[in-house]
């Protein structure tokens, strides 16, 4: 088809250009971009896309923004983008999907995810949290911990266990909860850093109307696998310029300061360069191989490199600085809509950092992934299975 | 748009490479190659250039060559990195750029039909900014550098010259120019050099007055003689990729099946997660490879930083993936008769060749502006 090049994304960019103000109201532009299928130009037609090849995306994002039209703040909605919009595209209904996608990309839903438990996060399986079902409903009674945005988000993913006597990956499935109906709390949970990105969610009693179901009962664990591969993409495969990210950041500085270099950290800086460089292209080749299919378990490479990366070049910035490397700006605790990265000291992006090896399943679990499941090296005995 | 991964003709083209490697170049039969006299698996590059026209890849379909390009010289390299098959494919390659970019056709029409092979005499060690190597002269090696006579003649030494080959031309850079000359003319003398990789033999070159015709002079010879070394640097990394994908296959096989207290290997996480370690890295160089492939078609300034790059990233990933086979096949891998160690020591010199990932990193933060601390900041 024609519109799916890059000159015919950017024709269509600019008829819906000569029909809707970039200046006038943010959400209604916003609606109506969604409606036009230029959201996420990949999706289906009528789920925010046109059936695109994925690798287009930025032409369309590009042409907006050089039309100073309004964004829909990717990052404020991190989750809802990069993890439950494509678990609901591969496995909702049409109508839970006419219902939450727009919302969720224009940015007026923000959702969060319920999976980790006090007693389930590597092994996310064995989580307790139950459902019960309950005429139309299900009611829901457990404990989620790090739960990043529950204090902003309007929904859910939910991971929940409904049946206790299966096999622990068979017992399990998948919802949509409403954090704002009655029984589910939420408390901030103080992070490294002194802020509060994530919290406690306690789930007392809460009514889930089985309309709010992805997928059938019981098939709670496919759908979720679904979900974690698309985080791992989504933390660790974006699109970004040569020195975009952290790496930026470190040679800014090295430029800037020749006061602070030493032979020593020049071959630190250069071997930074060069990791943040590959990471760079991998992460490209790797989305030209999935364009607009799903992630396999190769996207676990992106985010573990990343992690790796963004630890040690914010521990390389720390060190760089030297004296002012001792110096922290604030540890009192805020509630972020996401982590200021590049807003506040070096001290902080090397705090942050540490999570990036830990949320979105940690750097353990990831190369384990990818032994078993790219290189199909045999699994350890387990007793669980 | 950069294009990171293979299309339909590349495709194809690794195909026949590979079903010709795997009929005539048995990781046994080059062992027996390096052990015994020969230098280079003639009869195996005879077939590679008769069956799959690989010399003339590059050489545009005017002088008789296929017409294709880097890329397509890079996913052979790949393969003849699997199978780290003694032939002089690269130095070909090198040799080809330099004539490129020298305009020099009739050579080049001589290498696309496989006439007579050329070869750039310049160290294998030499990267494309010329950095000095480490060529401090030791007992074996004189630093003498070529000079130019009347005749012209040239007259003096190179050490550590890769795929020359006795027969053939050779493509030397002297004085302000570039010349051809004969290497079988009895002024030149090829020595060979018991090379740490046995599969790629280096030959030191001594000229006495010999006979050259030049081929570029002034900037034009510099130009063409770091055009040739920095697709030697980008396409190398192709090499590495192949070689280091290998070592990876060959290792998870093993571990699969190689059983010690009573289970696979390859089920201990100590073991899986280096292998998962040395994948993620392999994926990278894969895509950094098929980036300074991608760039040396395009002949702009970013290929020089995307073979620096490639040689900054590929040449210690590759060595690190054939230690790691070496170390995962237990005492077997530190046998002659297993072929780890062929992949050890191709994969050890090629991360010399071209220069050092070290002197790399060094090209770039030039290119890249991050100075190294001027000497008061050393203190
Ligand atoms: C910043 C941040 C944000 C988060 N946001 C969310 C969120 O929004 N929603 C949500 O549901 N969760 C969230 N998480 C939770 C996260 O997914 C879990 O912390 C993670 O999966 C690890 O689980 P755990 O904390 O229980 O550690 P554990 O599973 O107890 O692991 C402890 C240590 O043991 C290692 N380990 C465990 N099992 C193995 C094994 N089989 N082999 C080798 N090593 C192993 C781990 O790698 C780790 O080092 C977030 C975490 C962080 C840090």
């Amino acid at each position: 088809m024609s519109d799916h090049t890059a000159d015919g994304l950017r024709g269509l960019v600019a008829a819906f250009l000569r029909t809707h103000d970039p200046a006038g109201d943010r959400t209604g532009f916003l609606r109506a971009r969604f409606d036009a299928g230029l959201a996420w130009v990949h999706h289906p037609p009528g789920r925010g896309g046109l059936g695109a090849p994925a690798h287009l995306q930025p032409v369309v994002d590009e042409a907006f923004a050089a039309a100073g039209a309004p964004d829909n703040r990717p990052r404020r909605n991190s989750i809802g983008l990069g993890m439950a919009a494509p678990t609901l595209l591969r496995h909702a209904t049409e109508a839970q999907c006419r219902r939450w996608l727009r919302p969720l990309w224009t940015g007026e839903e923000v959702w969060c995810q319920l999976f980790s438990e006090p007693e389930a996060g590597s092994d996310l399986a064995s989580l307790r949290t139950r459902a019960v079902p309950e005429g139309e409903d299900w009611v829901v009674d457990g404990q989620k911990v790090w739960t990043s945005l529950a204090h902003q988000a309007r929904w859910a993913i939910l991971l929940a266990r409904t049946d206790p006597a299966a096999p622990k990956h068979h017992g399990l499935t998948y919802f949509v909860c409403d954090m704002t109906a009655p029984g589910v709390q939420v408390r901030p949970l103080r992070q490294i850093t002194g802020e509060a990105e994530f919290n406690e969610v306690f789930l007392t009693g809460v009514r889930i109307p089985d309309a709010h179901r992805i997928g059938a009962v019981g098939q709670g664990w496919p759908i979720a696998r679904t979900t974690l591969m698309n985080e791992r993409v989504a933390i660790g495969g974006r699109p970004l310029p040569r020195e975009g990210g952290m790496v930026g950041v470190l040679t800014r500085l090295w430029r800037q300061r020749p006061d602070l270099r030493t032979a020593g950290l020049h071959a630190e800086v250069l071997h930074a360069w060069v990791r943040a460089e590959a990471a760079r292209l991998g992460a490209l080749r790797l989305r030209q191989l999935i364009t607009a299919g799903e992630p396999g378990p190769e996207g676990s490479a992106v985010k573990l490199s990343f992690a790796e990366l963004s630890q040690q070049i914010s521990g390389l910035e720390v060190e760089l600085r030297g004296a002012e490397g001792l110096r922290h700006d604030d540890w009192t605790m805020h509630r972020p809509v996401e982590p200021d990265l590049l807003g506040r000291t070096a001290t902080y992006r090397y705090l942050r950092a540490r999570g990036n090896s830990i949320e979105g399943g940690t750097s353990e679990i990831l190369r384990t992934i990818i032994a078993e499941r790219v290189l199909g090296l045999p699994t350890e005995p387990r007793r669980d299975r | 748009m950069t294009d990171l991964l293979y299309d339909a003709d590349e495709e194809a083209l690794r195909d026949s490479v590979r079903a010709l490697l795997t009929a005539y170049a048995p990781w046994q039969r080059t062992l027996a190659a390096v052990d015994g006299e020969d230098r280079y698996d003639l009869e195996l590059w005879r077939r590679l250039v008769d069956q799959t026209g690989i010399t003339g890849l590059a050489v545009p379909t005017e002088y008789e060559g296929a017409g294709a390009g880097f890329r397509e010289v890079a996913v052979v390299l790949e393969e003849l990195g699997r199978t780290v098959a003694p032939v002089p494919f690269l130095g070909t390659v090198v040799a080809t750029r330099a004539l490129l970019a020298c305009g020099e056709h009739t050579l080049l029409r001589q290498v696309a039909t496989a006439e007579c092979e050329v070869t750039l005499a310049v160290g294998f060690a030499t990267a494309p900014d010329r950095t000095p190597a480490a060529t401090a002269p030791t007992s074996t090696t004189r630093c003498d550098p070529v000079r130019v006579g009347s005749g012209p003649t040239l007259s003096g030494r190179v050490s550590g010259v890769v795929d020359a080959v006795p027969e053939g031309l050779l493509l030397v850079p002297a004085g302000e120019g570039l010349y051809v000359v004969e290497a079988a003319d009895p002024a030149v003398r090829l020595t060979p050099v018991v090379s740490l990789d046995a599969t790629r033999p280096l030959v030191d070159i001594e000229f006495t007055g010999a006979p050259a015709r030049p081929v570029a002079t002034g900037v034009a010879a510099a130009e063409a003689v770091t055009a040739a070394l920095t697709a030697g640097a980008a396409l190398l990394a192709s090499e590495q990729v192949g070689l280091a994908q290998w070592c990876l296959d060959t290792t998870v096989a093993y571990v699969r099946q190689r059983h010690q207290f009573g289970r696979p290997v390859g089920s201990f996480q100590a073991v899986k997660h280096r292998l998962a370690d040395l994948w993620v890295e392999l994926t990278e160089a894969r895509a950094v490879a098929r980036y300074a492939a991608d760039r040396l078609g395009a002949d702009d300034a970013e290929a020089s930083l995307a073979a620096a790059l490639a040689q900054a990233y590929c040449g210690p990933m590759a060595v690190r993936a054939a230690e790691v086979c070496v170390q995962l096949h237990g005492g077997l891998g530190f046998t002659w008769e297993h072929p780890a160690h062929l992949y050890l020591k191709r994969a050890k010199s090629s991360a010399i060749a071209f220069g050092t990932a070290d002197r790399h990193r060094a090209a770039l933060a030039r290119m890249v502006d991050l100075p190294a601390p001027t000497v008061e900041q050393r203190h």
